[in-house]
């Protein structure tokens, strides 16, 4: 059965694809009997239906940043996680490097593998376009994750939380923390890294409201993501401002390194220590008190949401306009956002209470 | 400096005592009293600043974050004076730490100094590795230990995979190895003199350590002088090796986070640790107390510079503009203390 249905849909999309170039001109008048035609194809010319039934057998393929990435690894286990509820076939293909051309040989092979879906963490949002567009006009649907690609060459993005969203809620921890008032630094990852310094100016944006007029932000330090820089610019930080409060991470290699300088010196109970971390690499700090709260979206998450979305697109229930809404298993519903965005939803706080139930 | 500097490439393969001749002069003269005399004018211009500079907490992390560096620069200092480098010291410090972690975090028993040996001997089986690949290979050791860079890492990545070892996975009396101290000061800085000590002991007052200078200052000159190039060779990589596993070990117990990244980079700034100590990456001369100053100089640079509040952007270009001023001092002085000497020994000989 699965077989059958397999060769339906490559036949639909391969079709679907000599279609879409002979179409291009009569957009979205084409739809066809969706009961009749599953394959992705006929809904690459624009209309969703929304009562489509999921399709088993659907090929995603995961091309996350590099390989070996301890979170790109979390983010594509979950998935495969999700495939395997859809009965869906999981594939993971990526480079051993971060750079920006080296997803594109990848991208060129599952065009060959004749993939349904591909999953990416674009490493840079032009350089897979291209590519990614080729892929596209051969009926592969292609979802973004983590990082987005160019808005015209993928169909969806799942983004981890809204940059408002996560500035928001960084605030309002070291708020927490400082007891409404003091000074606060914070430690980034390098001066020029986009999601850090956007959260940075949204954090900006709330300590300048009126209920945070108490809260000063001191310094903006950077450790450029490694442990013997942000060990030093703690310390710096703590020798420049003796009166500081709350250090405020918004990068895993960040927050690790402040939880751990603080735990091993003087300062330990006197400065708290917040952020963006991973319970496994902070459950010592939780444990041994140097830190209470720090926050972060679950990548498993993303992953599982960004094929629950793949499976929906060649279903054809969604096309990626906004207003579509989707069943995301365990996570619910979900509903497209602008430029075809889905927004995995709020950071969770991880606290002395919750971080055993967490292993990533 | 250049007495230092000039004389173990003279005398080196004959004579392996006469370097002490006049301890107070040499001190004097010695080209880590520059470094010294930096390091006091960026304590005490940051210090000013800032008084909390010198408090017993920060002395100590500089200290702490100055010893992990030293040992590397120390086994990088025995390679290049041998007219060679170790660009592999950073993926062998990943290896070992990554090695070391996983091997404690199944045995939470393990003795610690255990810990360390088996750091130092895988790094010095890598170190071996470098040896044989630059002397039976007859290739370039900055090639053959730029391809050991990625060989061992791409090891490291394939065991750890996307694995992390972290904290809470180590057992606390491996992690509060960090923080315990012997009369005060702590255990890992202990570790960094002794090594440097040794180092230094090795080089300057025993056969096998003039070797490796005359090795570096005239490689067949060495050979003909009948010094066992291949074997000082093997050795002065093996050290490095087990320096650098050494480190690795060191590494894990301070930062208690290793994925398979760890030390990525690190090459170039213990390199640069050496070069600023007064090490000529020619060969030949350098001692491993400048190595060692200059990892302590480039610890202090970091620290002050965030203490002093400095902008980011300007960091890497200060600790740039500083190396090369290092190096342009180094050849300065060198440069006159070769015409000095010249004028000196002309009638000797």
């Amino acid at each position: 059965m699965s077989r059958f249905r397999t060769t339906r849909v490559l036949t639909a999309l391969l079709s679907a694809a000599s279609l879409a170039v002979a179409l291009t001109a009569c957009g979205g008048t084409t739809k066809n009997d969706s009961s009749d035609d599953q394959g992705g194809g006929s809904q690459a010319t624009g209309t969703a239906d929304p009562e489509a039934e999921l399709q088993e057998g659907v090929k995603m393929a995961f091309l996350p940043k590099q390989l070996n990435n301890p979170y790109s690894d979390i983010e594509v286990s979950g998935g495969e996680e999700a495939l395997g509820e859809l009965k869906g076939e999981y594939k993971l293909v990526g480079p051993n490097d971060a750079s920006a051309s080296s997803q594109v040989s990848y991208i060129n092979t599952l065009i060959q593998q004749q993939q349904d879906v591909i999953g990416i963490a674009a490493n840079d949002p032009n350089a897979v376009c291209p590519s990614l567009n080729q892929a596209r006009s051969s009926g592969i649907k292609v979802v973004a994750f983590d990082s987005d690609a160019a808005k015209d060459c993928r169909d969806v993005f799942i983004n981890q939380a809204t940059t408002q969203g996560i500035g928001e809620k960084l605030v309002e921890m070291a708020s927490k923390l400082a007891g409404g008032s003091g000074e606060i630094a914070i430690l980034s990852a390098t001066a020029n890294a986009t999601n850090q310094n956007a959260w940075i100016d949204v954090m900006k944006t709330e300590l300048a409201k009126p209920e945070n007029k108490d809260l000063k932000l001191v310094k903006i330090a950077y450790g450029n993501d490694e442990d013997q820089k942000s060990f030093q610019e703690a310390q710096g930080l703590l020798q420049s401002y003796p009166n500081l409060k709350v250090i405020v991470s918004p990068t895993t290699v960040g927050i690790a390194a402040a939880s751990r300088y603080v735990s091993s010196s003087n300062y330990k109970g006197k400065v708290a220590i917040t952020g963006l971390g991973t319970p496994n690499q902070m459950r010592e700090y939780i444990k041994d008190g140097t830190v209470k709260e720090f926050a972060l979206w679950n990548p498993a998450d993303i992953g599982y949401l960004a094929a629950y979305a793949g499976v929906a697109l060649v279903s054809g229930q969604i096309t990626g306009k906004e207003g579509e809404k989707f069943e995301a298993g365990k996570l619910g519903e979900y509903e497209i956002g602008a430029d075809g965005e889905i927004v995995l939803g709020p950071p969770t706080v991880f606290d002395a209470n919750n971080i055993d139930d967490f292993d990533f | 400096m250049s007495t230092v500097r000039t004389r173990p490439a003279g005398s080196a393969a004959s004579s392996s005592g006469s370097s002490g001749r006049n301890p107070l002069a040499a001190v004097l003269r010695a080209r880590e009293l520059g470094i010294v005399v930096a390091l006091a004018i960026l304590v005490a211009y940051t210090t000013i600043a800032n008084p909390r500079f010198l408090s017993a907490q920060s002395v100590r992390d500089i200290l702490l974050g100055a010893s992990i560096l030293a040992v590397l620069a120390v086994g990088q200092t025995i390679v290049i004076v041998t007219r060679n480098i170790d660009l592999s010291v950073g993926s062998v410090l990943g290896l070992t730490a990554f090695a070391v972690g996983t091997v404690v975090q199944d045995n939470p028993g393990l003795p610690l100094p255990f810990a360390l040996l088996l750091g130092m001997a895988i790094g010095g089986v890598c170190g071996m590795v470098n040896a044989v690949l630059v002397r039976y290979g007859q290739v370039p050791a900055l090639v053959v230990t730029l391809g050991t860079l990625y060989m061992f890492r791409g090891v490291t990545y394939l065991w750890a995979g996307g694995q992390q070892i972290t904290a809470d996975e180590l057992p606390r009396s491996f992690l509060s190895f960090a923080n315990e101290t012997l009369l005060g000061v702590p255990w890992l800085v202990l570790i960094a003199l002794l090594v440097t000590v040794a180092a230094g002991v090795l080089l300057r007052n025993y056969r096998v350590g003039r070797e490796l200078y005359a090795m570096g200052s005239n490689p067949e000159a060495a050979m003909l002088a009948g010094i066992s190039v291949g074997r000082n060779l093997l050795g002065a990589f093996t050290v490095s090796g087990a320096l650098a596993g050494l480190a690795g070990v060191l590494f894990a117990i301070r930062f208690g986070t290793i994925d398979a990244a760890a030390g990525t980079g690190d090459e170039l700034e213990v390199v640069a640790a050496a070069v600023v100590g007064g090490v000529a990456v020619f060969g030949g001369s350098g001692t491993v107390w400048g190595a060692a100053l200059g990892a302590l100089l480039l610890t202090v640079i970091g620290n002050s510079l965030a203490v002093l509040d400095i902008n980011q952007f300007w960091q890497n270009a200060i600790v740039g503009a500083l190396i090369l001023f290092a190096i342009g001092v180094d050849r300065l002085v060198a440069a006159r203390t070769a015409r000095a000497l010249k004028k000196r020994n002309s009638h000797v000989r």
